[in-house]
């Protein structure tokens, strides 16, 4: 079932405008991120589709259902909260089988049920069991076997993978996408991860301050964010945002002067102050004599099969990736270029990306 | 010549409305302020008595508007036990404070930091000996065991049989505040050269102000509003405190003595309100499963 | 005196933790276990005499004919367990404990229970200046000395100028002499609803939000939700604010303070009914054999409060 939000604004009780005219369409099936740092609004946002907040102004559709003041319990949606939530009293049994049990379904159906659900998820052994006895990805998949028990037509996750430890976190991850992919329910989950986002999501939502700041896929928010926000905020390595002043066909930057890149042809003019994006992974080392970004190599920070290195320029430094085997000395002198096709501009006043395929 | 016509302007798109609620919602709402009327109605009522009588012309039993007039707090000083007896509170309730704060402070760090065979044990028989050998059940032992020492009507009996009741509650709160305490402060004063009785001054106490302060507030309040032990123990109508006197306002005609009685019962209260809201504003209202703080 | 008990929680579960080996350096204080004791005598001395030694004189006094006057007074008798058969099967007895029992079911287990649930469960979402009234106000019962609560309740429920009969129009009733032991049980609701409410309040915002709310999703609605996230959540505490303030209601001698017993006995709880037996009546022996009973019912109340709380904490 497809979600969607209109104009969603939500003011909390002394002021705090958590979501500001927010509007989003999720399509039905789809395995969507909402990502952003703590207090862009993202929990809020999903408490608001489950029902459990409601909206200062605008409208929340489920389907083509206007949901906007319907009870959470009528809306067809099951949330798995960061901390599970399961009742500590009940078995995991009776745990999964209880939106059956509110719903009225009877005894021995309920528990047909619930057991199969929970052979789905692997959990059969430990049925009798409560929630306390269960290791913290038991209790995960225990939450969300209750959660599909209910049958609805929208899944809600918050933060569902960062009460499980590193290890367990990849395995989990791997784990629900292979559900979702198999269940086909449309399921909007909440991330501070990007990591996590990237990896899981079919769309992700990039918000900050209330607002969405970028949808896309993962690929269109990793490699055109569009903004300085999305940029700095998308990739394990930070993206390299250097001062540049436009000339021409070309712009000085890091001290050298780089072709604008074919996106951004004539939608810059010489004196335009831009910010300049590049990632670490997309530079490269300049061989023989060609003109690239030159700085003295201050830190190398080994990450396993490549190296993070920090070059002194004489603006900002400057951050390369390297392969292994390849790493240079320190207060040896680097020269690097971008990889063609992955250089970014950005507006220097408000951080909009320059780009053809943008109004 | 006529103007070409303006076109209108075009109207701002109206402010989103927020969506109206349901109507199961309004009925939670309707009902809760029901309840809310209801219960607020139930306890102010008895005591808006308190408020009005000792400013009314001629205080009845009823709740009238009051005249604001303050003639009947002129009784307070003609009756020759009132003002003398809110004295004897006081008394009885700094002392018994004292008294209380420092053995139990005393207890409460022993106990604290020493690990006595039995230690928990005792805490725990203690708690149960202070919660069944209350004053009422024990009215008639204790009178006869003052009898027998020949406390009865003296202050200092009162005092003492008030703090043995006290005691044990007040060693367990401290002692719980104390336990909180990491013991580095007492350890680098004893290797400076201080004794137990100086690091327990000027180490550990400081730092559990908020428990001492429980404990006073607590035991004052306690003693300020307790009836039945001076009620019990004292013979001398002078040396009674308030919360007894309050009790023997008659006039001649055996009719209650409401001028006197409702600027009294006003006066007395105030103490105790006062050290209320200054305690649970500073502290926060704590609650230990069982103690008026 | 009020009985208290104050078993601090947290306490109990750092006992345990240090019991479990947890590190706690043995002495910190440098105290020794001489001076230890010494500092803990004076506390222990005190209780010593004034609380444990009257309970045990107690059970010496009922055993004897003991009186305050007269020769009784100065030669008590040793007359056996006299006393206590006397007062197990009298009727006066019988009476007050069967109205303490009234008292404390009606006001206590029922009243404050449920009022204090009530209030704490519906104020929890109001907003802050409907809760700081309402919860000031009900302390303020609370707070109040008795003797000061006594009056205004004779006030309140006077028979010629009384605002209840002002509010119901029933000019004339006097509800202290017709129904002493309702009206008790509605002041003493009255009076102590506080704790109730506090300790309610506690416990329920220690319920994670998250199961409620899970509950809520599934459709549950309030009432459900209350039968399978937070009774099952607050069990414990229920059980706890019980016991307590059936021991304090049990103990409680304000009664006194209204209606003395009247009339003829008819609203004397057992703290009153000892008071009177004891010192009008001057039957201390007797007397001392129903505070016997008493401590014995306090006894029994207490040490499941304990139980239950040690169970907990484990």
């Amino acid at each position: 079932m497809k979600v969607v939000v209109e104009e969603i604004t939500k003011v909390f009780e002394g002021g705090v405008r958590a979501l500001d005219g927010l509007s989003l369409d999720i399509a039905d099936g789809e395995f969507f991120a909402l990502l952003g740092p703590s207090g862009c609004g993202k929990t809020t946002l999903l408490r608001t589709i489950a029902g459990l907040e409601t909206a200062t102004s605008g409208r929340i559709f489920i389907g083509d259902r206007d949901v906007t003041r319907l009870e959470p319990g009528k809306r067809d949606v099951a949330m798995v909260f960061q901390d599970y939530a399961l009742f500590p009293h009940m078995t995991v049994a009776d745990n999964i089988a209880y939106p059956l049990r509110i719903k009225k379904v009877g005894r021995t159906e309920r528990r047909a049920r619930a057991a199969e659900t929970g052979a789905g998820l692997s959990l059969a052994e430990y049925m009798r069991r409560r929630p306390a006895q269960l290791s913290g990805g038991q209790q995960q998949r225990v939450a969300l076997a209750r959660a599909m028990a209910a049958q609805p037509t929208v899944f809600l996750l918050d933060e569902p993978l960062s009460n499980l430890d590193a290890r367990l976190r990849l395995e989990a991850r791997t784990f629900l996408k292979k559900l979702q992919h198999d269940l086909g329910v449309t399921t909007v989950f909440v991330t501070h991860d990007q990591a996590e986002a990237l990896a899981l999501a079919d769309r992700i939502a990039v918000m900050a301050d209330g607002g969405i700041e970028q949808v896309g896929t993962a690929r269109e928010v990793f490699q055109r964010p569009a903004n300085v926000f999305v940029a700095g905020f998308i990739g394990s390595t930070p993206m390299n945002l250097l001062p540049g002043r436009c000339a021409g066909d070309a712009i000085d930057v890091g001290g050298v002067r780089l072709p604008v890149p074919e996106t951004a042809t004539g939608l810059v003019a010489t004196g335009d102050e831009v910010i300049v994006g590049i990632r670490p992974e997309y530079l490269a080392e300049a061989n023989g004599d060609q003109q690239g970004i030159e700085g003295r190599v201050s830190i190398v920070e080994n990450l396993g099969t490549s190296s993070l290195v920090t070059l002194a320029t004489a603006g900002p430094n400057v951050q390369v990736t390297v392969l292994e085997g390849r790493e240079p000395e320190p207060g040896a002198t680097l020269r690097v270029i971008p990889r063609p096709g992955r250089m970014l501009i950005y507006r220097a006043a408000g951080g909009e990306l320059v780009d053809a395929g943008r109004s | 010549m006529t103007s070409p016509p303006t076109p209108p302007a075009p109207t701002p798109p109206a402010p989103p409305r927020p969506p109206t609620p349901s109507p199961r919602a309004v009925v939670r709402r309707i009902g809760f302020y029901v309840l809310v009327g209801l219960v607020t109605t139930f306890f102010a009522l008895p005591m808006l008595w308190l408020v009005t009588a000792p400013f009314s012309a001629r205080p009845g039993f009823s709740v009238d508007w009051p005249d604001f007039t303050l003639a009947n707090f002129r009784s307070l000083t003609e009756s020759t036990d009132a003002l003398p007896s809110l004295y004897n509170s006081a008394v009885l309730s700094l002392w018994t404070m004292a008294v209380t704060v420092i053995a139990a402070a005393l207890a409460a760090y022993a106990l604290s930091r020493v690990r006595i065979p039995g230690r928990d044990g005792l805490l725990y028989l203690l708690l149960l000996l202070s919660s069944v050998i209350t004053g009422t059940a024990a009215m008639v032992p204790i009178f006869q065991l003052m009898f027998t020492l020949h406390l009865l009507d003296k202050d200092v009996g009162v005092v003492l049989v008030l703090t043995g009741g006290l005691l044990p509650a007040a060693i367990f709160i401290l002692k719980d505040f104390m336990d909180g305490m990491p013991r580095s402060q007492e350890e680098s004063a004893r290797v400076f050269g201080a004794g137990p009785l100086r690091v327990l001054g000027n180490v550990v106490l400081p730092n559990v102000r908020p428990g001492l302060a429980t404990i006073a507030v607590w035991a004052v309040v306690q003693v300020w509003g307790n009836f039945l032990m001076p009620f019990l123990l004292y013979r001398s109508p002078e040396k009674q405190p308030a919360a007894v006197t309050l009790n023997t306002f008659y006039t001649q005609g055996g009719q209650p003595d409401l001028a006197l009685i409702s600027t009294f019962s006003l006066l007395y209260s105030v103490p105790v309100v006062i050290m209320f809201l200054f305690v649970s504003r500073r502290y926060g209202f704590r609650f230990h499963g069982g103690v008026k703080a | 005196m009020r009985p208290t008990s104050a078993p601090a929680e947290a306490a109990a579960i750092r006992d345990a933790a240090a019991a479990a080996g947890a590190a706690t350096p043995a002495d910190a204080s440098g105290l020794g276990r001489r001076r230890a004791l010494t500092f803990v005598a004076p506390a222990l001395l005190l209780i010593a005499v004034f609380l444990i030694l009257p309970a045990l004189w107690t059970l010496y006094l009922g055993l004897t004919n003991y009186r305050l006057t007269g020769l009784e007074a100065a030669h008590p008798r040793f007359i056996g367990a006299d006393n206590y058969t006397n007062a197990l099967r009298d009727r006066e007895f019988h009476d007050a404990l069967g109205r303490t029992l009234l008292f404390v079911f009606g006001s206590a287990i029922i009243g404050q229970n449920l009022l204090g649930f009530a209030l704490a469960w519906s104020l929890r979402s109001a907003r802050r200046w409907v809760r700081g009234t309402v919860e000031t106000l009900v302390l303020m019962a609370w707070i109040l000395p008795g003797a000061v609560v006594a009056w205004l309740w004779i006030a309140f429920l006077d028979d010629q100028g009384g605002t209840l009969n002002a509010i119901l129009h029933t000019p004339g009733s006097d509800w202290w002499f017709d129904h002493p032991m309702g009206a008790l049980i509605v002041f003493n609701i009255w009076r102590g609803t506080a704790f109730s409410m506090m300790l309610f309040g506690a416990a329920l915002s220690s319920v994670p939000p998250s199961q409620l709310e899970s509950a809520r999703l599934a459709g549950a609605s309030g009432p459900q939700q209350l039968r399978d996230v937070v009774f099952p959540a607050i069990r414990g505490h229920l059980l706890t604010n019980t016991l307590l303030i059936s021991l304090w209601t049990f103990n409680d001698f304000t009664p006194y303070l209204i209606t003395k017993g009247e009339p003829h006995g008819a609203s004397a709880v057992l703290p009153v009914y000892i008071y009177l037996t004891a010192l009008p009546g001057e039957r201390l022996g007797f007397a001392s054999a129903i505070s016997l009973i008493m401590l014995l019912i306090n006894l029994v109340l207490a040490l499941v409060y304990v139980g239950v709380l040690r169970r907990r904490s484990a």
